[in-house]
């Protein structure tokens, strides 16, 4: 089995939920990724079956949604939103302190693996701008001192 | 198709038109004569809405709507140009040009481009855009399908045709927005059946193919509508062809007009396997054997030699001296010649063909209920079908298609039997996979015996299954019943008798060959005259050709090649057919056999003949042909090869030599005076093609003895079931015969029918000799195929 027996029976009790197979898609895709990290070639064909689609059908769903990758990031991702309004409040820079914090670029992951790094568009955060958002926890009002103060925590949990 | 008849009436550019409730725009204004381009839509497709080029502004909506997606409404008020309008497809075209090449002298859609027409049209020459084009190199995906990315205009017309028609799924797109791409299925190449449909349905030049790519321009090449000449079902071609330096060569096949029965469909046999009519081994002249090895002659030497030959072995024998094979290849007029031939002047019964499928029992059991015969356009919109036996995804591709879009258009059921999982399993409401041997079980099952379902039953259908099938099945009305070799002698009399019981059932019976039909319905049979008559009924046949007939059984393609291995058959005359390879006859195995072959290539059975005439095949002729549904079409002259000959002229000549009056085999010339009319080129044989230019000029038409018209004349005068309109014919048409006039008569021997298990890629000799079958093949499968043999 590609994925865990749990999922893959979480799966099967949720598809008759969905009008047709495939409207299971995307949803199946997110847990799958979230548990192995990105979507490997075992894992598209996994699905493609359980969907009764094409690998292709698949890949094409994968490719046109930013959020859903083939290749595995970091332990840890760092989402930064650079659309305007965490623009106007200093995103531009939260992205390039990272950069250089990091020393990776966009879509890039460190050597050690531990983080990787994406620039993004609107995470709905704005009220909070700058915002920055990792796996799926979010930070918020950040500043590059505190950003620091962010990647530190991670780091220290690895 | 929308059957609502309830109309609606609406005004497009201030005219007013109605159309059926339900019918989109778009089509609504194409019926009434406004034409509103687009890109992405497509008939029969599902809708995409992504070109925008179909922009219409309709009367209180907010923003320009695209017709394509719009459903007619009572009172709707459309206006279909204005300036507003024009302004919006040209800005369209300016952001479509903003990446598309600007290499239309060299690209192959040139001067057939929808987007160059539309640029022509609206004008969006200029670009406000500064960017440099975006470059990618062209991609090969397969061997006949070649991509460039750039000319993509991302109408997913290739991507629909591909999953929705042919139910194959090979093109996807992958990303999106800008970076949006046509994909196929294995990442950087095609897995799939090859047909070629994504390529022509492409609007613009980015989907190529291997076959045509590069080497001319459209308006360089004369078009030609005939019939394919592969598989049974019989699928119109259009054939673009050029000047060679031996003729005429085909360079490209596609159904773009979409007339014939086919409608746009193609598979890649009819699309691209036209390439043996070009094959370097072609054979260019006569061969005779002198000293124990076929030697080049002139067309007197061998003509001269077979005369002298039959003529001798006809005194010394009779007719029971002779062997004729004939062709599934071939027109209905030569295999109507070649049994005329055989019959009336070599005076033997002795005739047969590789037989694909029970048509004599087929015809016996439709006696006297033609109407009860099954035409392909049967299947388009029956609401059941009930499939027994065969594969049409591989065998009838043609048949797959129109099941498929039965039942994605229309809801049709499909119900399926056989031995194996088909791929239109897809699309089928119930489906029993039975033993291989289980055919006649089943029909036995059909039939109330419940006793067979415990043998019928396995790991693939159980017998509640079965039963279940069985139920559904007895409530269908209009069913129509199809079924392959599987079903023959017995089963199939017990199958058509069944089927009787419901109403307004149709049956149709699978045959391998382009015209394995036409080559049964012309009395190639050692016990059947044309028409499925029975010898003793020979009345008719006798009369027109002024000739006592052999009146007893001749022998069957077997036993002639028995006979002719014992040294019992003396002469041997085949033609477009390889019996010797099927029945694995090695040189040097027929004793005193004088065997005459006309064929393309120096088959096994060529190698072993003392003459070998060079013919023509079906795309260098005219003629006609019928499917395997019993749909004829006319078949006209295409390509030209210099060397070659019709064998209908080769039957003539021969004959002539021979002593024969050619008037006694074709009615040519009567109440007129004839000229011997052209031989090859596009007007072989078609004396009257120039009739209106004639008529004008005060000059009687006159046919020569090579016209197959006029064999045509005494076919509609002689063969029951082949009484249909020529007129309707002429036009390109395809109209039914229905060979179930006479009723009994049909002995044959069911264990003689060989299916030519053809795959998509493979078509007997045909094949042997395509390149692109054969390029296709090697890389599916990596190596070459098949290892069958190619006996027809």
């Amino acid at each position: 089995m590609v994925i865990s027996e749990k999922l893959d029976r979480f799966f099967t009790e949720k598809m008759p939920e969905y009008p047709t197979k495939r409207s299971f898609l995307v949803p199946m895709l997110l847990y799958t990724q979230d548990e192995l990290g990105c979507l490997t070639d075992e894992a598209i064909a996994y699905l493609a079956k359980k969907t009764e689609l094409t690998e292709l059908e698949v890949r094409n769903v994968i490719s046109y949604y930013s959020m859903l990758r083939t290749k595995p990031m970091g332990k840890f991702h760092v989402q930064v939103c650079t659309n305007i309004s965490c623009q106007l409040r200093g995103g531009d820079e939260i992205y390039e302190h990272c950069k250089h914090k990091l020393g990776i670029g966009h879509k890039q992951t460190t050597a050690d693996g531990v983080f990787s790094l994406e620039e993004v568009e609107c995470i709905g955060a704005c009220s909070w701008a700058p915002a920055v958002q990792v796996n799926y926890d979010f930070h918020e009002n950040l500043t590059p001192g505190k950003m620091d103060k962010v990647l530190e925590d991670y780091r220290n949990r690895k | 198709m929308v059957e609502n008849t309830q109309l609606v009436s609406l005004t497009v550019d201030g005219k007013k038109i109605s159309a059926p409730a339900g019918t989109l725009l778009i089509d609504a204004c194409k019926a009434s004569g406004i034409e509103i381009p687009s890109f992405c839509y497509y008939p029969g497709l599902s809708l995409q809405a992504a070109c925008r080029m179909c922009v219409v502004r309709i009367d209180k909506m907010p923003k320009l709507q695209t017709a394509c997606t719009v459903p007619v409404a009572e009172g709707m008020v459309v206006t279909s140009e204005s300036d507003e309008v024009r302004q919006a497809r040209k800005a369209t075209i300016e952001i479509l040009l903003g990446n598309h090449p600007l290499d239309c002298p060299v690209c192959d859609a040139g001067g057939e481009c929808e987007l160059q027409d539309m640029t022509f049209t609206y004008g969006a020459a200029e670009s406000r855009f500064m960017e440099a084009k975006a470059h990618k190199e062209e991609q090969q995906w397969s061997p006949v399908v070649f991509f460039d990315r750039p000319r993509c205009i991302l109408c997913y017309r290739c991507v629909r045709v591909c999953g929705e028609v042919m139910d194959v799924w090979a093109l996807g797109v992958q990303n999106r927005g800008v970076n949006s791409v046509i994909a196929p299925n294995m990442g950087d190449h095609l897995e799939c059946e090859e047909c070629g449909q994504c390529i022509d349905i492409c609007p613009v030049g980015a989907l190529t193919s291997g076959a045509y790519r590069y080497k001319t321009r459209p308006w360089e090449m004369n078009h030609v509508g005939t019939v394919c000449t592969h598989c049974g079902d019989g699928c119109k071609t259009t054939l673009g062809v050029r000047r060679a330096d031996n003729g005429m060569e085909i360079v490209r096949g596609d159904n773009r007009d979409k007339s014939g029965i086919n409608g746009d469909f193609l598979c890649i046999k009819g699309r691209y396997a036209f390439d043996f009519q070009q094959h370097p081994d072609r054979l260019k002249q006569p061969l005779v054997r002198k000293d124990g090895k076929l030697k080049p002659a002139t067309w007197d030497e061998a003509f001269d030699t077979i005369a002298k030959r039959f003529n001798a072995i006809r005194e010394q024998h009779g007719g029971a001296g002779f062997g004729v094979i004939g062709s599934t290849r071939t027109t209905n007029e030569e295999n109507y010649l070649l049994q005329k031939f055989a019959r009336s002047v070599l005076g033997t019964n002795n005739i047969d063909h590789h037989r694909t499928a029970d048509y004599p029992a087929f015809a016996a059991a439709l006696a006297g209920k033609p109407e009860m015969a099954a035409s392909l356009r049967d299947f388009e919109k029956t609401p059941a079908i009930l499939l027994i036996g065969n594969d049409p995804t591989h065998q009838h591709p043609m048949l797959a298609t129109a099941i498929r879009n039965n039942v994605r258009l229309h809801g049709a059921k499909l119900f399926i039997v056989n031995h194996e999982g088909l791929k239109l399993r897809r699309q089928s409401k119930a489906y029993a996979h039975i033993p291989k041997d289980g055919y006649g079980k089943f029909i036995a099952f059909l039939g109330g015996d419940d006793a067979v379902a415990s043998a019928l039953a396995n790991g693939h259908t159980n017998r509640e299954q079965l039963m279940a099938m069985r139920e559904m099945l007895r409530g269908e009305h209009q069913l129509v019943i199809v079924f392959g070799a599987e079903v023959r002698g017995k089963d199939l009399e017990t199958l058509v008798k069944l089927g009787m019981s419901h109403t307004g059932v149709k049956f149709a019976c699978l045959g391998d060959y382009a015209n394995s039909r036409g080559a049964a319905d012309m009395g190639l049979y050692p016990d059947l005259l044309p028409g499925f008559t029975p010898l003793a009924d020979a009345g008719d046949f006798a009369a027109e050709y002024g000739a006592s007939l052999p009146k007893s059984a001749g022998m069957d393609l077997e036993k002639m090649v028995d006979a002719a291995k014992a040294g019992k058959l003396p002469a041997m005359f085949v033609v477009g057919a390889n019996p010797m390879a099927r029945y694995n006859v090695q040189l040097g195995e027929l004793k005193n056999c004088f065997l005459v072959v006309q064929d393309m290539f120096l088959t096994e059975t060529a190698a072993m003949a003392d003459v070998v005439l060079p013919a023509a095949n079906a795309y260098e002729k005219s003629g006609t042909m019928t499917n395997t549904y019993g749909d004829l079409q006319i078949v006209r002259p295409a390509g030209d090869f210099a060397g070659a000959k019709p064998d209908l002229e080769l039957i003539v000549r021969i004959a002539d030599r021979m002593g024969v009056a050619p008037q006694s085999l074709v009615p040519f010339g009567r109440g007129t005076r004839a000229d011997m009319g052209q031989s090859r080129g596009a007007q072989s044989g078609e004396a009257d093609r120039h009739a209106i230019w004639m008529v004008a000029q005060g000059i009687e038409p006159k046919v020569s003895p090579f016209d197959p018209q006029a064999l045509l004349d005494e076919i509609q005068r002689l063969v029951p079931g082949y009484g249909f309109s020529r007129l309707n014919l002429f036009a390109g048409n395809d109209v039914p015969t229905h060979t179930a006039g006479k009723g009994k008569g049909a002995h044959q021997d069911p264990e003689l029918i060989w299916p030519a298990n053809d795959t998509l890629f493979t078509s007997g000799t045909l094949g042997r000799y395509s390149n692109t079958l054969n390029s296709v093949v090697e890389a599916h499968e990596g190596k070459r195929y098949p290892t069958q043999v190619e006996t027809d």
